[in-house]
């Protein structure tokens, strides 16, 4: 599969990837490369199996519902770049 | 079915709902912070939900049951086998940068909801699913002018997203789909339903078509917060979708913002590229496996819903379906009815209960779980209308002096004076002394003015200070006029 520019600009927008133009090109390549040789799996025949979705034999573990966390605002906040009363403070989002 | 009347000649709405209802647990969905609503910022946050490096999610049983529970409820179908998908998006609430939440194997399948709308008929409503998923941070916008603050107290608490089919044809039956959904969570204990506090939000798809044709492209509004905005949205966009289309425009697919204050809905701009949310298997949790044992317990603890409480208030107490259906649509209102209706006139109870009762709540601002009127209290001075005691207007009387005061109705009674007066001489004197002081009105009445027996009773009450057994005051009055 082959992708094209326009849709490697639209990939790096929704990762948030700033991506010249000019490596657009580049990237589009290796990115193809990759897919192609992914799609290898696909000529296994997988009529009637079942997705995998886990590489374990074992069931999920389950938390009981009791409050073990919490008050901890200052271990919570010491990587935000700022902050005020309590709360993280980004640049404004506005809708 | 009613449709919306366009210059091009009728529309049909079509109507689907997105509800998002936050599980009741004391924990989070995949972590051990606490979910209580109206704590300080951040204090309610463990590493998990802040997205910290390395953390791995735990799920709590706790919201996996309140899910299961309520897709029991819903009368649906229960996935043994469910996964956790991731949902990619970048927000400055969302700190993982996706949410955890269940795309193409959820919890819950498919199930219903009949409404009762108020003309007497029923709907069945489709429910496509139910999945488990977690809730982000707020981000709040109105504190400082050049930045935005973020608490994560509500980041990873859990959320159940209850989809409906596109089954609703008009905002009346939106809006009772979302009461009777809020009445059955509560019943389930699964969900507050408090939509101030934002533990029950929806998003509204509506689409529009000329009546038969394939359906409309539909706009999402999100995040509606009333059901009557929900009514309102509706209502608007789709008015606005008739006028587009008879204009010869086109609808795009977009999700659009409810503005409560116009009454309008507008296109949410920064969600133009959001729908490409790239879902794929969270590799930090396995498939959620459900034991049918399990579920089976869960299924025996179910408290009787507001339909089957309904079919036995008709059926059991005589009630009518409507009286029925106010009665039951909250468990609190239900429990007081049958505890004032247990042993006694059970149609009397209710009119009681729907009438004067909700009144003076409402008049009080109060709920009926703070009634200053107890369902014993009730029970009692229903008890003394039936012994005789009271006739229905002085318990009436009695009833306002309840409320006003908390004091049991025979103390009122003994207190006020406000006893019934059933003995046959004493109404017999009150009534001869009305007639001989209005000679001329019994000969009016002798004559063939019937209307004034009205009359007659009324100077009798006001005589007798509104104590006369009514039943006995007609009879002896009656017998007199003739004679």
């Amino acid at each position: 599969m082959a992708l094209d520019k326009a849709t490697v600009a639209h990939i790096a927008t929704l990762a948030r990837i700033k991506l010249p133009e000019t490596e657009q090109g580049r990237i589009a390549g290796e990115l193809s490369h990759i897919l192609t040789w992914i799609e290898q799996l696909s000529e296994v025949n997988t009529d009637g199996v079942e997705p995998m979705t886990s590489v374990v034999a074992m069931t999920m573990p389950m938390r009981e519902d009791v409050v073990t966390d919490g008050n901890r605002v200052d271990d919570i906040l010491a990587n935000a770049p700022e902050r005020a009363n309590g709360f993280f403070v980004v640049p404004k989002v506005v809708e | 079915m009613s449709l919306i009347e366009g210059r091009t000649g009728e529309w049909e709405v079509v109507i689907g709902l997105e509800v998002h209802a936050q599980i009741i647990s004391n924990a989070k969905l995949f972590s051990g912070a606490a979910t209580a609503f109206g704590a300080e910022p951040n204090t309610q946050v463990s590493p998990v939900d802040a997205g910290f490096p390395g953390m791995l999610p735990v799920i709590n049983r706790r919201c996996v049951e309140q899910a299961v529970k309520t897709g029991l409820g819903l009368a649906a179908r229960i996935n043994l086998h469910s996964v956790f998908d991731r949902k990619n998006y970048f927000y400055a609430d969302l700190p993982q940068g996706y949410q955890i939440s269940q795309y193409l194997t959820p919890v819950v399948g498919k199930g219903s909801i009949i409404l009762d709308m108020p003309d007497g008929s029923a709907r069945e409503i489709g429910i496509t699913r139910l999945h488990l998923e977690q809730d982000a941070g707020k981000s709040l916008h109105d504190q400082q002018a050049t930045s935005t603050y973020v608490d994560l107290n509500r980041s990873g608490v859990g959320l159940m997203e209850i989809v409906s089919e596109p089954d609703m044809r008009t905002a009346e039956e939106a809006g009772a789909y979302l009461r009777k959904l809020r009445s059955i969570l509560r019943y389930l204990g699964t969900c507050d339903g408090n939509m101030e506090e934002g533990s029950m939000r929806c998003d509204v798809n509506v689409s529009v078509r000329k009546p038969g044709a394939p359906l409309g492209t539909r706009c999402e509004i999100k995040n509606v917060n009333s059901v009557r905005f929900v009514m309102l949205a509706i209502d608007y966009e789709a008015r606005r979708q008739v006028e587009v289309l008879e204009d010869g425009g086109e609808i795009r697919q977009e999700t659009r913002l409810f503005d409560s204050g116009r009454g309008t809905t507008r296109p949410m701009r920064s969600k133009e590229n959001a729908h490409d949310y790239r879902y794929f298997p969270d590799p930090d949790l396995l498939p959620l496996i459900l034991d049918p044992a399990w579920v089976e317990g869960i299924k025996r603890t179910l408290p009787e819903l507001p339909d089957a409480k309904k079919s036995r208030f008709v059926r059991d107490y005589g009630l009518s379906v409507e009286d029925a259906g106010v009665l039951v649509a909250e468990q609190e209102s239900a429990d007081y009815f049958e505890a004032v209706a247990r042993g006694r006139d059970a149609k009397l109870a209710a009119n009681w209960v729907m009438g004067d009762l909700f009144g003076a709540l409402n008049r009080l601002g109060r709920r009926i779980e703070d009634s200053p009127v107890s369902a014993a209290g009730l029970g009692e001075m229903i008890d003394l209308i039936a012994d005789g005691t009271l006739s229905g207007r002085l318990a009436k009387d009695v009833f306002a002096g309840m409320v006003e005061t908390g004091a049991s109705p025979a103390a009122i009674v003994e207190e006020r004076g406000l006893r019934q007066v059933t003995d046959t001489g004493e109404i017999e004197t009150a009534i001869d002394a009305v007639l001989a002081a209005n000679g001329d009105k019994v000969a009016e009445y002798r004559s063939g003015k019937d209307k004034l027996f009205g009359f007659f009773v009324g100077q009798v009450m006001k005589a007798t200070q509104g104590k006369a057994n009514p039943a006995t005051l007609n009879e002896i009055l009656r017998n007199k006029l003739a004679g």
